[in-house]
């Protein structure tokens, strides 16, 4: 059901595009409208998200350490795992960031009779995560050619390199067969993995299974369907998108649109979704705080502000209470003025 | 809102890298939308029509390279009554001769960078070139 679902939806936003830009006037709608609608609620819920979570207070330093922390001078500080200054910290960050170390860790528990338990390192996650996301980087960045006007030459080189095995007329991209692969291999592991299949989501398959439909449409866009896809056309619409000026010169193949459509499904599901590791893993406690916990007192930033009180501010504060309880008072109160 | 200091700027540079295109584009001078121009002979007929010139050449060009290369298949194309040989020198060239003004607008427009001319010349190039044997 879950995987069907994701699959279900999918097919229907898709036949809701194709048949949808087939309407006269509708073209503006698919083509001009909901993507700038998309990307507003992309970069709305992108900031409320990352609001919302710097709002909340981290009352108790939460670093996962992995590694010796620092010590006495002779115990050998490991640096990556355990930071201890903000540089180590930013180095930790930096390689989470770009190689995913948390997904290297990744082990493989099971059950053997006897009963016995064993673990093995499984590097299959990690592998996959690269080669998926690495190819989505590269896609999104290529796709900047129809944004930008002129196309800056540092842009010719990525798709230079991508391109370079120049086979077929439009070139073969490399990270085309790369991100639907990641898509396939990502998506199976979730279906083959008997841990993961378990605690799997329909918001976990859903977005594996729209991603993979972007890339499969333009692929087929890029490659099959070409009737309509006139690449000058289609810029003059992408270029006026960004400089406010949207016209549709021409008609426009409805792959376009589908494809087109589902990129902003994905951009306006972002924010509500998982997706959103793209902001979170900057942002978690367990990986972004120093491991100086036997050096520096973290502060619970919800704490009230507690000021010294002292005896004798307590009774300065108390006297007149005490004196008629009966309580002895280092210091009397002072004489009644009237009564003298 | 805690952690303010590195929040706010990060954020700004969220937004800063997703409208990259707009202020990007803001910057720097837009070209026009390229028009390829017609034969300089007035020839009015191609082997398809504009519009699948237009979205589907290069799968033809692909395909003529690999018939006349690699499958050795120079049998010409007939369309409409007029016999075309296939090969972009040969063919397309013949009408349309200026590739300057032809091919490159659309192409530079969208950072195509078709490896045509690794081996072709345009027949400017090679009024110039003298024949070797």
């Amino acid at each position: 059901m879950k995987y069907a679902f994701s699959f279900l939806a999918v097919i229907a936003m898709v036949l809701i595009a194709w048949l949808g830009s087939q309407i006269p006037g509708m073209p503006y709608l698919f083509g001009v409208a909901l993507p700038y609608l998309a990307l507003l609620i992309f970069l709305g819920g992108f900031i409320y998200r990352v609001v919302q979570w710097a709002k909340s207070p981290v009352p108790f330093p939460i670093q996962t350490t992995c590694g010796q922390g620092k010590s006495l001078d002779f115990i050998k500080h490991n640096r990556l795992e355990a930071p201890n200054t903000t540089a180590e910290v930013v180095a930790r960050m930096f390689l989470e960031v770009v190689t995913f170390r948390s997904l290297f860790r990744n082990t493989k528990s099971e059950i053997y009779s006897g009963p016995h338990i064993t673990y093995e390192s499984s590097k299959w996650l990690w592998l996959f995560a690269l080669i998926f996301h690495y190819s989505f980087l590269a896609v999104v960045v290529r796709h900047l050619r129809l944004f930008l006007d002129p196309v800056p030459v540092w842009l010719t080189w990525l798709e230079f390199l991508d391109g370079i095995f120049q086979v077929g007329a439009p070139g073969w991209y490399i990270t085309d067969v790369t991100l639907i692969l990641g898509c396939v291999l990502l998506f199976s592991r979730r279906l083959v993995n008997r841990h993961t299949r378990v605690i799997s989501l329909m918001t976990d398959y859903f977005p594996l299974v729209l991603i993979f439909a972007i890339a499969f449409s333009g692929v087929l866009m890029r490659y099959l369907f070409r009737s309509d896809i006139d690449i000058v056309n289609i810029k003059q619409l992408t270029v006026g998108l960004v400089t406010f000026s949207p016209t549709i010169g021409a008609e426009i193949g409805a792959i376009f649109y589908i494809h087109l459509f589902l990129v902003c499904v994905l951009l306006a599901y972002f924010p509500f979704s998982k997706l959103m590791h793209l902001g979170g893993v900057f942002l978690s406690p367990t990986r972004n705080l120093r491991n100086n916990s036997r050096a520096v007192r973290h502060i619970n930033p919800w704490n009230p502000p507690i000021t010294p009180h002292s005896y004798a501010g307590y009774e300065d504060e108390f006297r007149t209470f005490m004196v008629d309880a009966g309580i002895p008072v280092e210091k009397e109160l002072a004489p009644d003025k009237d009564a003298a | 809102m805690y952690n303010k200091a590195t929040i706010v700027p990060g954020l700004i540079i969220f937004v800063l890298l997703v409208t990259f295109p707009l202020w990007f584009n803001a910057f720097s001078t837009a070209s026009t939308v390229p028009k390829p121009e017609l034969p300089p002979g007035g020839e009015k007929e191609c082997v398809a029509s504009a519009e699948e010139m237009r979205s589907s050449h290069m799968v033809l060009l692909n395909e003529w390279r690999d018939d006349v290369l690699r499958n050795g298949d120079r049998v010409a194309v007939t369309v409409a009554g007029k016999e075309y040989r296939k090969g972009l020198q040969m063919a397309c060239m013949a009408c349309h001769s200026n590739k300057e003004k032809f091919c490159d607008p659309c192409h530079e427009y969208t950072a195509v960078d078709p490896y045509c001319w690794d081996c072709h010349l345009t027949p400017t190039l090679a009024a110039t070139k003298k024949e070797t044997h």
